[in-house]
């Protein structure tokens, strides 16, 4: 009989421990079925955030370091320039790279250090129940922002695709989604490609994943895929934002 | 025997460095050595100090709190470590940029025109080797060829062609 | 021995560092300790070396983090608030079990305090800065010389016992010149690096570096596995000078710079007929509690001086614990005691204790 799904060798088999209907568990299984493809497993470094994927270390089959709040775009450096042979990349949150981590975001995409980042935007902090994050949209009701989140007192929503684009060791930024079966394609797509211009040796790469966190947004699985089509892709637009055109 | 040195003066008039060709020439004869330059906010306003130790013993602190030669190339230099100066040792000042001489009488003086001497050998810069070759000659702390040692040492490469001009220099403070 | 040298404290830090084998260095610029980047940006290029000065000393820290996780020898450097910053790696390098060396040129404090020499960051160093049960290996050089020795011998600790470990020096030291003299070739201990991450290569189990542990037995074994290890480093590493301990009327605990002083003051007060003996801890942590217990019944008094309002003074009355008074004499803000002063509180607890 012809297999025709199985679980990535890349990924462990091991439960994971999200929430039902959170999206990290579809992004990790991307990371790792890319990782298969190209088949870099032996030669893969991974660094795991704060926040719901500190852990993560737990999933994935290649070797793993554990970073502080933010600060894995600098643990990444530190292990790039000790294994430049290695694939390296680091998994982070909102908070995590777009708040605590926003000086290693920047200057390790600004040097071009040839890692690979996937961030994870929900727009909420998961892991410390549901407070405002640099990406909680406008309005958005948040424990930290119980009236919504008002831009004269909180301020404004963070594009980190746009941001990170403008500096010069970026060479691949690309913002995706996984709200549908053609947007979670897409997302392996970019994934792959981010991987591909690190191995190539073209510099920083990036992918936003714009995800769900059913739990802390008080919606069913369902309606929070939703609510990211509705609220989240208009604000954040989906697409690449550098390097499309990467020859790998 | 120790002797303990301070040089002080502006920032630029080569402070540090002579007090370093001291050292080096120091260590080249197998003394033991310190310097300490001045950092911080005592460089405000320009000016610089180093501290340096050749002694035949093992140098305890490095930093002095007395001194047996002092060599002054501006006037608040010798208002500031004039007092230093234990009796008997010694006081060099370039007598061209500090025209009012010490106080003290209780130590040797030497009031050498070092830049205005080093003007005259059309260079500017010889005026701290000037300084250094009077307390040489009036102390014997290092050799005349450990000095001209430590300048090829301690000098990059690209001024070694200038080492011949600033022995001669270096002579004439120890003829002054 | 190689050829004598005259050179800057700071610049031996970094050429050690090089002949023990370091190849990757992360900073952030900060006075008084900059030279020991120049030197480096200087030197890597031709050995191939690598050098990143970072966005700042937390990121700097992180990156000694992802190196050492890595399997690499590597060092930082850094000034008191640039250490501050960096308590945060340390803690989690420690919970790690990470090996790195890390140097503290400590300036004076606190807050952005000044540039001049200090040793005010020794309860931070010793007592571990950051949160979290930890401790570093910490080093207190005196001399040129020693600096290179220690900064070599920093590494074989760290990787010995996958600690961090500090070089703490002060500003005098740092700026300074002296004689040194380095071996022509270092003996640099090979260590056991399998947990490192260096890919699997589909050899093996995966690595994992992480300091987290939710469950509370789990990282009660790791707080327990920590404290068996310091135990032990407690027993093996301590580095003590004493000198004219033996039948002194007063000795004195200093390190650094100030033991130089006081050595200086021994000779002074030795003229004057009270034998003053020095110990001087050249390990901060683990600190030479034997070695003050041993003589906590010799002198009338024990005196510590410090750069500081007393720090070390405390470790000093828990080793000599209570058998004999402890007096301090500290200076702050860049001061540097004078021989005198000390001379002068030497005299006054001779007198006192007659």
């Amino acid at each position: 009989m012809a297999i025709v799904f199985q679980r990535p060798h890349a990924l462990k088999e091991k439960p994971l421990h999200y929430c039902p209907g959170c999206t990290h568990g579809i992004v990790h299984r991307l990371v790792a079925e890319v990782i298969d493809e190209l088949g870099i497993e032996g030669i893969t470094i991974g660094v795991s955030p704060v926040g719901c994927a500190y852990n993560n270390y737990e999933y994935f089959e290649c070797d793993m370091v554990q970073a502080a709040h933010g600060r894995a775009p600098a643990v990444a450096t530190g292990i790039k320039r000790v294994h430049p042979d290695k694939v390296v990349f680091t998994y982070q949150g909102d908070g995590d790279l777009a708040a605590i981590g926003t000086a290693e975001i920047i200057h390790a995409a600004n040097r071009g250090e040839k890692i690979t980042t996937i961030f994870i935007n929900n727009a909420i902090y998961g892991m410390t129940s549901g407070q405002m994050a640099p990406t909680t949209l406008e309005g958005q009701v948040t424990t930290t922002t119980p009236f919504g989140r008002k831009p004269e007192l909180h301020g404004y929503p963070v594009r980190v695709c746009e941001m990170i684009s403008t500096l010069g060791g970026a060479v691949f930024v690309e913002r995706v989604s996984v709200c549908d079966i053609k947007n979670i394609n897409n997302t392996k797509r970019a994934i792959k490609k981010a991987f591909q211009v690190q191995m190539a040796g073209k510099g920083f790469s990036l992918v936003e994943v714009l995800s769900t966190c059913p739990t802390n947004w008080g919606l069913d699985p369902v309606e929070a895929l939703q609510w990211l089509k509705d609220n989240m892709e208009p604000f954040y637009r989906l697409g690449n934002f550098k390097g499309k055109d990467l020859e790998v | 025997m120790q002797h303990e040195i301070i040089i002080a003066g502006f920032g630029g008039q080569g402070i540090l460095s002579a007090g370093r060709l001291l050292a080096y020439a120091g260590m080249l004869e197998n003394k033991n050595v310190s310097w300490l330059p001045s950092y911080g906010p005592e460089m405000r306003g320009g000016t610089a100090n180093c501290h340096v130790i050749i002694s035949d013993e093992a140098v305890g602190s490095p930093i002095l709190n007395s001194c047996t030669s002092l060599i002054v190339m501006n006037g608040p230099s010798l208002e500031k470590f004039e007092n230093m100066v234990v009796p008997g040792g010694i006081i060099i000042t370039d007598k061209s940029l500090v025209p009012e001489g010490p106080q003290r009488k209780d130590v040797d003086v030497f009031e050498v025109p070092a830049t205005q001497m080093a003007s005259d050998m059309g260079n500017l810069t010889f005026a701290n080797i000037i300084l250094l070759g009077k307390l040489v000659a009036a102390t014997g702390m290092v050799s005349v060829e450990s000095f001209e040692t430590a300048l090829y040492k301690v000098l990059p490469e690209k001024y070694h062609h200038l080492i011949p001009n600033e022995m001669e220099a270096f002579r004439k403070g120890m003829e002054y | 021995m190689g050829e004598k040298l005259l050179m800057k404290g700071n610049e031996v830090i970094a050429e050690a560092a090089i002949r023990a084998g370091c190849r990757y260095y992360f900073g952030y610029p900060i006075t008084p300790q900059t030279e020991i980047m120049h030197y480096i940006a200087k030197k890597f290029p031709s050995i191939g070396g690598t050098f990143i000065q970072a966005e700042s000393e937390v990121a700097a820290i992180n990156m000694v983090y992802g190196a050492a996780a890595a399997g690499a020898r590597v060092m930082t450097s850094s000034s008191s608030p640039g250490i501050s910053l960096k308590q945060e790696g340390l803690s989690y390098i420690a919970g790690a079990e990470l090996p790195a060396v890390i140097v503290n040129i400590v300036r004076c404090g606190p807050g952005l305090g000044g540039i001049l020499p200090s040793q005010g960051d020794y309860f931070q160093a010793v007592k571990g800065g950051g949160h979290g049960d930890y401790k570093m290996v910490v080093l207190a050089p005196s001399s040129i010389q020693e600096l290179y020795e220690l900064t070599v011998e920093a590494f074989n600790i760290a990787d010995r016992y996958r600690i961090a470990v500090m070089i703490m020096g002060d500003g005098t030291l740092g700026q300074m010149m002296e004689t040194v003299e380095f071996r022509d070739r270092e003996e640099i201990e090979e260590a056991d690096k399998s947990w490192a991450v260096t890919g699997t290569r589909m050899e093996r189990e995966h690595n994992v570096i992480t300091s987290i542990y939710i469950d509370p037995e789990v990282l009660e074994d790791l707080n327990n596995r920590l404290q068996a290890k310091y135990r032990i480093i407690e027993q093996r590493e301590v580095r003590v000078e004493t000198y004219n301990c033996d039948g002194a009327d007063i000795i004195v605990s200093a390190f650094g710079t100030v033991a130089r002083i006081v050595k200086n003051v021994i000779r002074m007060a030795e003229k004057e007929g009270i034998r003053v003996g020095l110990i001087r801890p050249i390990t901060l942590w683990p600190f030479p509690t034997e070695t003050f217990r041993k003589y906590a019944e010799v002198p009338a008094a024990f005196l510590s001086v410090e750069l500081n309002a007393g720090q070390m003074v405390e470790d000093v009355r828990l080793a000599v614990n209570g058998k004999r008074e402890v007096y301090f004499y500290g200076r702050t803000g860049g001061m540097i005691p004078t021989q005198k002063e000390i001379l002068d509180k030497i005299r006054e607890i001779y007198k006192n204790s007659r």
